[in-house]
């Protein structure tokens, strides 16, 4: 354990240092991350003005707060293992992982966090600006405040298991990029990042309930935003768990089958 | 057998599997639906043993199976059959007790990370190893002295040339001390002053730490001077395996003869002429005629000077290859 700390605190310092690299893609990312909610907001807004003031329970400042909310969810769980995984399986860089005495997974989690905390203060003047600019309604109680943190972190993990599993598919597909881009829009509509999952034809948000996908954004997102029902924040929970463990068992199976595949092609 | 060999190897196989099709739209289209498998042998019944402290040149022409043998040893690769040892573990378990004494240096893109300083790859290797920050400190500094490395740890790598990156990998794939040494062509592409550092230091390496090296070079230069020992195979089969002074004797049924003259003379008779200069010819003889035709130069012409000498190992590779290209 203590082992496994010190590769995480120097795989820190080091994606901090290399990300540190790229300055300029901070600002271009800033706009990025910004342009999104702020699109959503104002189109959505305009709609709820043009309805009453309302559609489906969400005033202006309601979409405010929740695509405000999203933003952050998507940031602290967002991945992109799958685009690093089909490069380094492509062009060979996945051997010299292999041959660490430590998890591949490990490191790639490391940089990911690294990720986020540099990230953290571009996010934090972004969320100021859209909270201050549409009048952002947050309306969660103090025990939804208290489960958000918990509920952001499963959702971290769920997400990181899940897309880390998918990049697995490089080690069978060369072409793995189509089936992530695929996977990108999937996820879009049914985690609730483009519009409340209320919105939704009712078929499909049932349908959405058995998927992992909402567990990843909109039920932490909601937590923070709207808020939920005692009920509701079990069912999210005990959701989570179910897919975090299903996931894990999964990542495990994958990656033993793709190892073993790959080291009968050979890297 | 007492000790724990440092490799053991025994008829190890390695097929490989690959979905062939013709050029062109319509076969690429046919290959959707129906996809030609062919079966590739790239190492086929490989049977050696290394003991510690051994250096072992790996030799054999492009394709020989080299790098797959190395990948199998160090566990990267599956074998289709037969076993492999490496300090008595299964390298494709890898587990961390095994990955940990061992190292494969493959190329030049590997463990440095590309944007940052070359020192701070080397203390995530530092974390990643659990080295002790004393050996480090003294493993770094010997390193450092031996390829001369101070320039360059503050540097990102990126800005390094090809020649300072091979040492700076080199470098960070012994920080742990791995007691057994894959070297995947380590001078290639770099100037001869390079390479005679490089193989200075893998010499000195294995004296100071009596690990086991492994390394594949197509530099004959790289295997005369660390490799007592050699190992060669060509479509996967071993060739031979013992000292490379044997080698030259198994393989090569010549002898050269060097004569100088008082005065020139026609030497077709005595054998075959390689080169002729004002004063000195070079004869091509079979070993089983040297003695005689020996013999008759002296007492037939005026000689100056003669020698006889062991064609260069260089030569007698390219022919044993071209030779088994023909077989």
């Amino acid at each position: 354990m203590t082992h496994l700390i010190a590769v995480y605190r120097q795989q820190l310092k080091t994606a901090i240092a290399e990300q540190l690299q790229y300055r300029a893609a901070l600002v271009i990312w800033l706009i990025e991350v910004a342009l999104g909610p702020a699109v959503s907001i104002s189109v959505w807004s305009t709609v709820a003005r043009n309805e009453g003031g309302e559609v489906n329970g969400y005033s202006p400042s309601g979409f405010a707060a929740y695509f405000i909310a999203t933003m952050l969810v998507n940031y602290a769980t967002q991945t992109w293992v799958f685009w690093e995984f089909s490069r380094r399986v492509r062009e060979g860089e996945f051997s010299p992982l292999l041959l660490r005495p430590v998890h591949p997974i490990h490191a790639d989690i490391a940089q990911h966090l690294a990720y986020k905390i540099l990230m953290l203060p571009v996010i934090g003047l972004v969320t100021l600006i859209l909270w201050l600019a549409f009048h952002a309604g947050f309306t969660p109680s103090t025990a939804n405040l208290a489960t958000f943190l918990p509920a952001l972190l499963l959702a971290f993990a769920l997400r990181f298991t899940l897309e880390w599993t998918l990049a697995l598919l490089a080690f069978w597909l060369t072409q793995v990029n189509v089936i992530n881009q695929l996977y990108v829009v999937v996820v879009l509509f049914l985690s609730g990042q483009l519009l409340p999952l209320s919105f939704l034809p009712a078929p499909l948000q049932a349908v959405t309930a058995w998927l992992p996908f909402q567990w990843m954004v909109a039920f932490p997102a909601q937590l923070l935003s709207t808020g939920l029902s005692a009920q509701a924040v079990v069912t999210g929970f005990l959701a989570q768990l179910i897919w975090l463990l299903l996931g894990l068992g999964l990542l495990s199976l994958t990656w033993r089958r793709g190892l073993k595949r790959y080291t009968a092609v050979g890297g | 057998m007492t000790a724990v060999a440092a490799v053991n190897v025994v008829h190890l196989r390695k097929v490989y599997r690959v979905y062939e099709r013709e050029a062109g739209l319509g076969a690429a289209l046919r290959a959707l639906f129906q996809r030609q498998m062919q079966e590739i042998v790239g190492v086929d019944d490989l049977t050696f043993t290394i003991e510690p402290g051994e250096i072992i040149g790996f030799l054999g022409p492009n394709g020989a199976g080299k790098t797959t043998t190395l990948k199998m040893l160090a566990g990267l690769l599956y074998p289709s059959a037969g076993e492999v040892r490496v300090l008595g573990y299964i390298p494709w378990r890898r587990e961390r007790a095994f990955l940990r004494q061992i190292a494969l240096v493959m190329g030049q893109r590997q463990q440095l990370i590309w944007d940052i300083p070359v020192i701070d790859s080397f203390e995530l290797n530092r974390a990643i190893y659990r080295i002790p920050p004393a050996q480090y400190r003294r493993m770094l500094d010997e390193l450092a002295d031996l390829l001369e490395l101070a320039p360059l740890l503050h540097k990102p790598v990126r800005n390094l040339s090809l020649g300072e990156r091979m040492k700076c990998e080199i470098a960070g794939s012994l920080l742990h001390r791995p007691q057994v040494l894959f070297l995947d062509e380590p001078t290639i592409g770099l100037d001869i002053v390079m390479q005679r550092r490089i193989r200075d230091f893998i010499r000195e390496y294995n004296r100071r730490t009596g690990a086991t090296v492994l390394l594949t070079s197509h530099y004959m230069a790289d295997v005369e001077a660390l490799c007592r020992r050699v190992i060669l195979i060509h479509h996967g089969t071993m060739l031979f395996d013992g000292d490379l002074t044997r080698l030259v004797e198994r393989f090569s049924p010549y002898k050269t003869i060097v004569v100088r003259l008082e005065e020139p003379a026609d030497l077709r008779p005595y054998g075959e002429v390689l080169s002729q200069s004002e004063d000195q010819i070079t004869l091509r003889v079979p070993k089983s005629a040297v003695a005689r035709a020996t013999a008759r130069l002296l007492t037939d012409l005026p000689v100056l000077d003669l020698s006889v000498e062991d064609p260069p190992i260089e030569t007698v590779i390219e022919q044993i290859f071209t030779q088994e290209e023909v077989v």
